[in-house]
């Protein structure tokens, strides 16, 4: 069972920590220009970031004790080729979730 | 408010609505998790609201309750919550000229979907002034972050485990996933997520989840590498006509 005093200490240094990440940049840096070689590298902080984030989760997931699954693998590249096919995000979500849930059923 | 921008709140808040079957699910997992490690409904949604990040909230959590230092617990939180870090620097020279305030309070509301929506609409829509970008910001914002509060309090409420069945656990990938696609559409973008996919595999081992800020560096290097060698490849015809 948790410690209700080493919660809180984490909860309120956890917020500070993050709220200085987030506003680190935003607020410092501000209306500054930014060097054009520090610009060429932030406009692909999302496709890099993102995508490195969910690359473990979707080959050994979790739910599957780290096994990598069927059903999640297939709803992965659902999601991946709906998405740069109609470039919409939504259309790419449904998809994924469909081959999920089809997946999961059709497999036990 | 102008017209245009609130037209740019609104587009922003139909872009962000649909993150809602996404973040609830996610939410109501974290309350659920929260109340089965021993905290009551208010410590529940006091962590949600002061910290705002799933995935730090979930990694801090789990080390409590394994009996990890309270150093650890934040250390290793906070390594996971360094992307936050890049999104403020990829926001930055699109809103980096609103008043303090603004960004400030945006500063707090930077999570995943509302930074994706955002630099994706930022870069469709170059000629948005400041005050729209904002606009748009807290319009994604609107329908995505209270429901991570609402939630959280539901989810300590039933403080029921949700079966692995449901595949709850893969509704924060799919989305991603499907943020992701859109944005693959130029060489330095594959190169940068297949060199971030690849090193992100590689390095699970590394401790405190770097793995995932050294991926991250790495497909920003390979992005701009790429972009350069391109740029130079498109510019140098030109110089040779002239």
């Amino acid at each position: 069972m948790i410690d209700h005093v080493e919660l809180w200490v984490v909860i309120v240094l956890l917020a500070i920590g993050s709220f200085g990440l987030r506003f680190v940049f935003l607020g410092v840096v501000g209306n500054k220009q930014m060097p054009e070689w520090l610009l060429r590298h932030l406009r692909y902080t999302a496709v890099s970031v993102l995508p490195a984030l969910v690359a473990p989760l979707v080959l050994w997931p979790a739910a599957t004790g780290g096994e990598p699954d069927p059903a999640r693998l297939g709803a992965t590249f659902a999601t991946l080729g709906v998405g740069i096919l109609t470039r919409n995000i939504f259309a790419g979500i449904a998809a994924g979730a469909a081959t999920l849930f089809g997946l999961m059923a059709f497999l036990g | 408010m102008t017209s245009t921008v609130k037209s740019a709140y609104w587009k922003g808040f139909r872009d962000g609505a649909p993150f809602f079957l996404v973040v609830s699910p996610f939410a109501l997992l974290f309350g659920v998790v929260a109340t089965e490690a021993g905290l009551n409904v208010f410590e529940a949604l006091a962590f949600s609201v002061a910290v705002i990040a799933g995935a730090a909230q979930f990694t801090a959590l789990q080390l409590l309750q394994n009996d990890a230092p309270v150093v650890i617990a934040l250390v290793s939180a906070l390594a996971v919550n360094l992307r936050m870090a890049m999104y403020s620097a990829s926001l930055t020279p699109w809103i980096g000229a609103a008043p303090f305030w603004q960004r400030a309070i945006a500063a707090y509301f930077t999570v995943d979907q509302t930074y994706a929506c955002s630099i994706v609409a930022y870069e469709k829509n170059p000629e948005w002034t400041v005050p729209m970008r904002i606009a748009y910001f807290f319009g994604v914002m609107s329908p995505v972050c209270p429901f991570w509060y609402v939630f959280t309090i539901v989810g300590a409420m039933i403080g029921e485990a949700i079966p692995p069945e449901f595949g709850l656990d893969f509704a924060m990938p799919i989305t991603f996933i499907a943020m992701i696609a859109p944005m693959l559409r130029s060489l330095p973008h594959l190169a940068a997520c297949f060199t971030a996919v690849t090193c992100a595999l590689l390095l699970t081992w590394m401790p405190l989840n770097l793995g995932l800020l050294v991926s991250g560096i790495a497909g920003m290097m390979a992005g701009a590498a790429t972009e350069k060698w391109r740029d130079g490849h498109r510019a140098a015809p030109k110089e040779a006509e002239a």
